[in-house]
């Protein structure tokens, strides 16, 4: 009954929140002298707030260094975040006991980037997979087995792979190895850090269609973490995309794709490459580089590379607010200016912006 | 899953990058000669060293003859047999001492490496201050103060030769302990113990098993000096204790050289021996040396062969 209604869309149902994330902020102190004194921090992560939706695909995006990898990692509690909070399935994963933690560790999982250095070279690859079977249950080797075997095939290996070592395999193998690991607890929630970030175009998209595929059937919910947007494009549901230590902007893919609100979103989405020669279009380029996170700038922290910023970019920080339908963005301009005045069009922009015919 | 299958194809290409190390194979040789002649001392020595025998002045420093074949030492007695006999206690030496200065060193230094702060700052000053004290010295006077027995002299040596494993021990599992898998371990849910056990032990161990051969031939040196310095436990047979009785009781101004030199020749013979074998074993072991590249290509090409046969 439930199903019909929110198909009628007369009563659409809120969907559940699996993971939310909450102001968190991770800096790395910067040692260095004689007495390894801590000399400054890297804001890696600054205040950044999310949310995941039960079953849905969240995409994480932007350029090296811009804090999504950690984020990834201090969801999963691996490098302790500096402040903010975590709930996961109801509970806040910074403040549970270690028993609590053991258990939750189950229910949330990683996919590494890279498929060479994130499996044991001297750990036949069934062994990996069987690695949390033994940490978390006291099934018997030959359960365990069972599993690696179910786990093996899904991803479309052979179980007699399972006694091989990682060297034997090639890329593609091993994230789908990877994978297998990542699923043999059953989890709720996988982290992908960047998941076919290392692998050939041809076998990316066989590597995402497993992932589609185990998540329609296991009932799996995503973080996807990403530099290439057409992937994100393709995998997620709805997209973050971060800038120097900061979320930018979030929607849904199609709102993102189609209609994005940030000034370094629409810059990113220019430098989409289009599979059509024939197809004219503006891009913006952008000029200098990332500024360092050692010591971002005041205000917006896009103000030095934004060819759209006025004065009071540069001393306030624009707050990160839903503009309709929950897309979520942060600049000055949606703020304060008309409908528009953030995009990046040669009517808005200065005369001496470089737009590139291409 | 069949654990055997994997330990023997493991083995089998050990052994295949193992081989092409001429100095190791000559190592492992003259090891292998030091050890049987210490297991079989008693088959192959013509004489028990420990039996009594009546001396005339002309059995004393005698010279290499059909009787004994290395002449007799200042006692009358059979220097082969000595010689034979003396390998004994220079292996069980060698091999204990060793063992006990490996688990210390590997213990040191998985913690301090692991475990990292506060623990690692105590336990590798430690190791500091005791690589800079002379391990002679300060093995002589620890002998000295207590009895010199042969598992005195043993934890002497063992004790003092760990610092050096520590520090590679330490070393290794720094590296091994910043690789994605054992982050990925940890994500799962693993502990310090299971990580320890599962994922850093067996990346260490290679380095482990190429360092303890290589503190045999240390410990066994370090067991001559002492016994040549007379700090042995003087019924515990030894080469380095013959070479002591050779040269305080006049093997020199006698002109018997073979006292001299039979039991010189098999301290060099064993550091060598144990020296050679280490280097072959670091060679396929050391990840600082490694060949992986070459043997994974080795074993495709046997793969292939196999499925096409």
């Amino acid at each position: 009954m439930a199903q019909d209604l929110e198909q009628n869309g007369t009563a659409p149902q809120k969907r559940r929140v699996l993971v939310e994330v909450k102001n968190i902020v991770k800096h790395f102190p910067v040692r260095g002298g004689v007495l390894q004194r801590t000399q400054g921090w890297v804001k890696a992560v600054d205040d950044v707030s999310f949310f995941i939706y039960e079953g849905e695909s969240f995409g994480l995006v932007g350029e090296s260094g811009c804090g999504k990898t950690t984020i990834g990692r201090t969801i999963l509690r691996l490098i302790p975040a500096t402040s903010g909070s975590v709930t996961f399935d109801g509970k806040n994963i910074f403040d549970v006991t270690a028993n609590e933690l053991k258990k939750l560790r189950r229910d949330i999982q990683i996919i590494f980037q890279d498929p060479y250095s994130s499996l044991d070279p001297r750990m036949p690859i069934g062994e990996s997979i069987a690695e949390g079977l033994r940490i978390h249950t006291d099934k018997s080797a030959a359960e365990r087995y069972d599993i690696v075997v179910e786990m093996l095939t899904r991803v479309g290996m052979r179980a007699d792979h399972a006694r091989r070592y990682p060297h034997e395999f090639s890329g593609g193998q091993r994230q789908r190895i990877g994978i297998a690991r990542a699923l043999a607890l059953r989890p709720k929630f996988i982290v992908c850090d960047e998941p076919v970030s290392a692998l050939d175009v041809s076998i990316q998209a066989q590597v995402l269609n497993i992932l589609r595929e185990l998540q329609k059937d296991f009932g799996l919910t995503y973080l996807f973490i990403a530099h290439n947007l057409s992937v994100v494009e393709h995998f997620s549901d709805r997209v973050g995309v971060m800038y120097l230590g900061k979320m930018v902007e979030m929607a849904s893919r199609d709102d993102l794709y189609r209609d994005p609100l940030h000034p370094y979103t629409q810059a990113l989405m220019s430098a989409i490459p289009i599979p059509d020669p024939t197809l004219k279009r503006q891009r913006v380029i952008l000029e200098g580089d990332v500024p360092s996170p050692l010591n971002p700038p005041t205000g917006c922290r896009f103000h030095t590379r934004c060819p759209l910023a006025f004065d009071k970019c540069s001393q306030e920080e624009p707050p990160f607010k839903d503009y309709g339908e929950e897309h979520y963005a942060a600049c000055w301009l949606l703020e304060t200016g008309e409908k528009g005045a953030s995009k990046l069009t040669r009517e808005n922009l200065p005369d001496e912006v470089r737009l590139v015919e291409v | 899953m069949s654990d055997t299958a994997v330990s023997t194809t493991s083995i089998r290409g050990f052994w295949r990058s193992f081989r092409r190390s001429r100095m190791g194979l000559i190592g492992l040789f003259m090891f292998l000669v030091v050890v049987l002649m210490a297991v079989f001392a008693p088959a192959i020595a013509p004489y028990d060293p420990k039996e009594v025998v009546r001396v005339t002045i002309d059995d004393i420093y005698a010279a290499p003859s059909a009787e004994h074949w290395l002449g007799t030492d200042d006692a009358g007695r059979d220097v082969l047999s000595n010689f034979i006999y003396g390998s004994r206690v220079s292996l069980i030496v060698g091999f204990f001492a060793s063992f006990i200065s490996i688990f210390i060193g590997s213990f040191v230094g998985i913690v301090a490496g692991f475990y990292g702060g506060r623990a690692e700052n105590i336990l590798m000053r430690f190791t500091d201050i005791m690589l800079v004290i002379p391990d002679l010295p300060l093995a002589v006077v620890i002998v000295a103060l207590t009895k010199p027995s042969l598992w005195n002299i043993i934890f002497v040596i063992g004790a003092l030769g760990w610092t050096g494993s520590a520090r590679l021990v330490r070393s290794q599992t720094l590296a091994v302990k910043q690789r994605k898998f054992v982050l990925r371990a940890r994500s799962i849910g693993a502990g310090n113990m299971h990580i320890i056990r599962y994922h850093i032990l067996p990346m260490v161990l290679p380095l482990i098993v190429v360092n303890t051969v290589l503190v045999i031939s240390l410990a066994i040196l370090n067991e001559s000096t002492l016994s040549f310095l007379g700090l042995s436990d003087p019924t515990a047979l030894s080469w380095g204790q013959m070479l002591n009785f050779a040269f305080t009781r006049g093997a020199m101004s006698a002109r018997a050289w073979w006292a001299l030199v039979m039991p010189g020749l098999g301290i060099v013979w064993a550091v060598l021996a144990c020296t050679l074998l280490g280097q072959g074993l670091e060679q396929v072991l050391n990840p600082r040396l490694e060949t992986h590249h070459l043997a994974v290509g080795v074993q495709m090409v046997d793969r292939g062969a196999e499925v096409q046969a």
